[in-house]
C-alpha cells in the first residue's frame, strides 16, 4: 500500500537508533574543535568568545613541526610498507588455493583486536633483546603490523569482485604472471591500493602506544600531543592540533572509502 | 572403438595426422576423477564440439587444453609437441572464455591488441591488424567503447578477435554462447561456423547444448563422468548412437528391448517386446543369434495413422497425448508390452483444425533400416 517492499520499508525505531549511535560517537569528538576557538585557555563552559590564535600560534612552534615531519615520515614509509604486503597477501587469500587458509587470515587479521599494549610491550622486549636501538625505525616496524590487517582488508573485495577468468584470459593470451600483474592485475585493484594508502597512512598518523613504546628521541605528532598536555598553557594549541588532525584524517579515510567505493561492484556489471 | 582409436593414436604412422592428440588422460582433484583415461585425437581445421551435461569434464578437458589444469596423467599434443609443463603463456591456443574476460580497463582496441605487445610491431601495422580484426567481427567503429557499453554478442565477438589476431594453432571456446538469447545465439552460431571455415583455425569447442554442437561441428565427443563415450560426426552420433546413454543425450530416442532372432547378410532380424520383428542393416559387429540387446528408433521416423493397414511394419496402439508446436506436433503413443509411452514427431503438413483428439487408436509405422540395434551393458 505504501508504495515500500517488504524489506525496504521505512524503520523508525532504527531511524532513531542510528541518529543516536551518531550522537554518542561524535559529540564528544566535536568538543575539540568548539574549544579550539574559544578564547579561554579553560575548557569550560560558557564560551568566552571566538579567536584564531591558538591556530597561529601552532605555527610558529618547531617542535610540532618537528613531530609533524617524523609522523609523515613514519607514516608515508609505513603505508607504503604495509599496502605492498597487503596487495600479495590479498591476492593469495583470495587467487590461490592455501591449507589452513581461514587460520591464516585470522592471524593477519589479530592485530585488530590485540590490544596495542602488549604488541607494544612485546616488540619492545624483542627489539631490546636483539639490540636495535629504538628510533623512527622500531616505531615503523610496529605501525607496520598494525597497518597490516587495514591495508588486506581494504584490498580483499578489490581482488574478489574481480573475475580471476581475466587474469587467466592475460595468460592466454601470452603474458606471463609478471605482465599479468601490472597489465591486469595492479590496474585493477588500483582503487583498493589508493585507498589502501590512505587508511594506513591515517592509522600510522594517529597511533600513539606502539610509537610510545617504540620511539626513541624524535616523538610523533600523538606523542607530542601527549607531552603537552601537562601544561594548561598549551592546551587550547593542543586542541587546535587535534582538531586538524581529526579533519584530515576523517577526509583521507572518506577519500579512500570514496575511491574505493566500487568493489566488487566493478566487474560484477559485465557478467 | 575405443580400444581402436588407441591404437590408432599409438600407431607412428597416423599419429601426425592429428593436430591435437589427448593421449590417455586423467585428472583428480583430490579424490574425484574429473577426466578418466580420455583419448582423442582432433585434426588440423577441424570444428570439434565436446558435448554433455555439466561436470561431465568437458570444461576441464579444454582448461587443459589451455594449460589452466595440468593432466594427472597422459599427454597432450599440440602440433606434435607435447604440452606437459608448458604454461598457458607459451601455448600455440587461445580461448574465448565463458565470462569472455573483457579487460574492463580497457577499450576495445586495447582489449584486440593485448597479445600482441611481444611482437614488437610498429604503431601502424598494429593499428592496421586491429581494424582488420574490428571488421571481422563487424564492430568497425566500436574501438573506442569501453568494456561495459558492450552488450553480450559484442563482448563475445571481442573475445574472439582478441584471440584471433594472434593466429592460434588452435581456439578454444568454453560455451560463448551460453549468456546470449536465442536469437542472437543462432546468428553468432552461423557467424562462427563461417568465420572458421574463413580463418581456418582449429575449434575446440565446448557446449551442453546438443543442437548447437550438431549445427556447428565437424566433429563431436559426447562426454559423461569424465569420459568420451563417443567421438563421431553429427550425423552418425544421431543415427547410429554406439549407446543407449549418447542415443538418449542427442535428442529424443524410443527404446524397446529385444532379441536377435537371425541374422542374414549385413542385417539383423530383431524379435522386439511390443511391436514384432524388426530389420536392420544399423546393427554392432559382434552381434549374435539369441542375444538379448535394445532397439531404438527417433520420432520422426515413426509414421502416424489413424486407419490401420496391419503390414508387418507396423503396429497398433492409443494416443495418449499430442503436443502442438507449429512446424511440427508431438505425439506419445502407448502400445501394449511397451513400458514407457513412444515419441512420434510429424510435420505439421496439413492446417491444423482444433486440437488432436486424444485417447483414439492409432498406427505406428516405420521403414526398414530406420532402428537402431544397440548392445546393451
Amino acid at each position: 500500500m505504501s508504495g515500500h517492499s517488504y524489506i525496504k520499508r521505512p524503520n523508525r525505531p532504527l531511524q532513531i537508533y542510528a541518529a543516536l549511535f551518531l550522537v554518542v560517537l561524535y559529540v564528544p569528538v566535536l568538543f575539540l574543535p568548539l574549544f579550539s576557538f574559544n578564547t579561554s585557555i579553560y575548557v569550560k563552559f560558557p564560551l568566552t568568545g571566538f579567536t584564531f590564535q591558538w591556530y597561529i600560534e601552532l605555527m610558529d612552534r618547531e617542535p610540532v613541526w618537528a613531530a609533524l615531519m617524523n609522523s609523515l615520515r613514519v607514516g608515508v614509509t609505513t603505508s607504503l610498507i604495509s599496502t605492498g604486503f597487503g596487495i600479495f597477501a590479498a591476492k593469495a587469500i583470495t587467487r590461490y588455493r592455501l591449507p589452513g587458509k581461514g587460520p591464516l587470515v585470522g592471524f593477519i587479521m589479530l592485530p585488530l583486536v590485540v590490544p596495542g599494549i602488549i604488541f607494544g610491550v612485546a616488540l619492545l622486549i624483542l627489539i631490546s633483546r636483539m639490540g636495535i636501538p629504538l628510533s623512527l625505525y622500531t616505531v615503523t616496524i610496529g605501525h607496520v603490523i598494525v597497518c597490516l590487517p587495514f591495508a588486506i582488508a581494504t584490498m580483499i573485495p578489490r581482488f574478489e569482485g574481480f573475475d580471476p577468468s581475466i587474469e587467466e584470459a592475460s595468460a592466454d593470451l601470452g603474458e606471463n604472471a609478471w605482465w599479468t600483474f601490472w597489465r591486469i592485475t595492479f590496474p585493477m585493484v588500483f582503487p583498493g591500493i589508493l585507498a589502501s594508502l590512505l587508511l594506513t597512512f591515517t592509522v600510522s598518523f594517529d597511533e600513539f602506544i606502539m610509537a610510545f613504546f617504540l620511539s626513541g628521541t624524535d616523538p610523533t605528532l600523538p606523542m607530542y600531543i601527549w607531552s603537552q598536555l601537562r601544561f594548561p598553557k598549551e592546551f587550547p594549541s593542543i586542541l587546535a592540533l587535534a582538531s586538524i588532525i581529526l579533519v584530515v584524517s576523517f577526509a583521507m579515510v572518506f577519500l579512500g572509502q570514496w575511491i574505493n567505493r566500487d568493489a566488487q561492484a566493478t566487474d560484477s556489471k559485465s557478467e | 572403438m575405443r580400444k581402436q582409436l588407441i591404437q590408432k593414436v599409438n600407431d607412428p604412422m597416423t599419429k601426425n595426422d592429428a593436430f591435437i592428440s589427448i593421449r590417455n588422460v586423467n585428472k583428480f582433484f583430490g579424490k574425484f576423477l574429473a577426466i578418466n583415461n580420455v583419448s582423442i585425437d582432433i585434426g588440423h581445421g577441424e570444428f570439434f564440439s565436446l558435448l554433455g551435461s555439466s561436470g561431465c569434464g568437458k570444461t576441464t578437458l579444454l582448461r587443459m587444453l589451455a594449460g589452466f589444469e595440468n593432466p594427472t596423467s597422459g599427454e597432450i599434443y599440440i602440433d606434435g609437441q607435447p604440452m606437459s609443463g608448458v604454461p598457458p603463456h607459451n601455448r600455440p591456443v587461445n580461448m574465448v572464455f565463458q565470462s569472455y574476460a573483457i579487460f574492463p580497463h580497457l577499450n576495445v582496441r586495447d582489449n584486440i591488441a593485448y597479445g600482441l605487445r611481444k611482437q614488437k610491431l610498429s604503431r601502424a601495422k598494429r593499428n592496421a591488424m586491429v581494424d582488420e580484426m574490428l571488421d571481422l567481427i563487424k564492430l568497425p567503429d566500436y574501438g573506442d567503447r569501453k568494456a561495459n557499453q558492450l552488450s553480450g554478442g559484442q563482448r563475445q565477438r571481442i573475445a574472439l578477435a582478441r584471440s584471433l589476431i594472434l593466429r592460434p594453432k588452435v581456439l578454444l571456446l568454453d560455451e560463448p554462447l551460453g549468456a546470449l538469447d536465442k536469437q542472437l545465439r543462432e546468428q553468432m552460431q552461423l557467424e562462427l561456423r563461417a568465420l572458421q571455415k574463413t580463418v581456418g583455425i582449429t575449434f575446440v569447442f565446448v557446449t551442453h547444448d546438443q543442437e548447437e554442437a550438431l549445427t556447428l561441428s565437424d566433429r563431436i565427443a559426447v562426454m559423461s563422468n569424465g569420459r568420451d563415450l563417443q567421438v563421431d560426426t553429427p550425423s552418425r552420433l544421431y543415427e547410429s548412437p554406439i549407446d543407449r546413454e549418447v542415443a538418449s543425450f542427442i535428442g529424443t530416442m524410443n527404446f524397446f528391448d529385444g532379441t536377435v532372432k537371425a541374422l542374414t547378410d549385413g542385417g539383423a532380424e530383431i524379435e522386439a517386446a511390443g511391436i514384432g520383428d524388426v530389420y536392420t542393416t544399423n546393427i554392432p559387429p559382434s552381434l549374435t543369434p539369441g542375444q538379448s540387446v535394445s532397439i531404438a528408433i527417433r520420432p520422426e521416423k515413426l509414421t502416424l495413422s489413424s486407419d490401420g493397414h496391419g503390414g508387418s511394419n507396423s503396429v497398433k496402439g492409443m494416443l495418449d497425448n499430442a503436443a502442438y508446436l507449429g512446424e511440427r506436433s508431438h505425439y506419445y503413443v502407448s502400445i501394449d508390452g511397451v513400458p514407457q509411452p513412444v515419441a512420434v514427431s510429424a510435420q505439421n503438413r496439413q492446417r491444423a483444425n482444433g486440437n488432436a483428439e486424444n485417447q483414439r487408436p492409432v498406427w505406428l509405422g516405420w521403414d526398414d533400416n530406420a532402428f537402431v540395434v544397440l548392445e546393451n551393458g
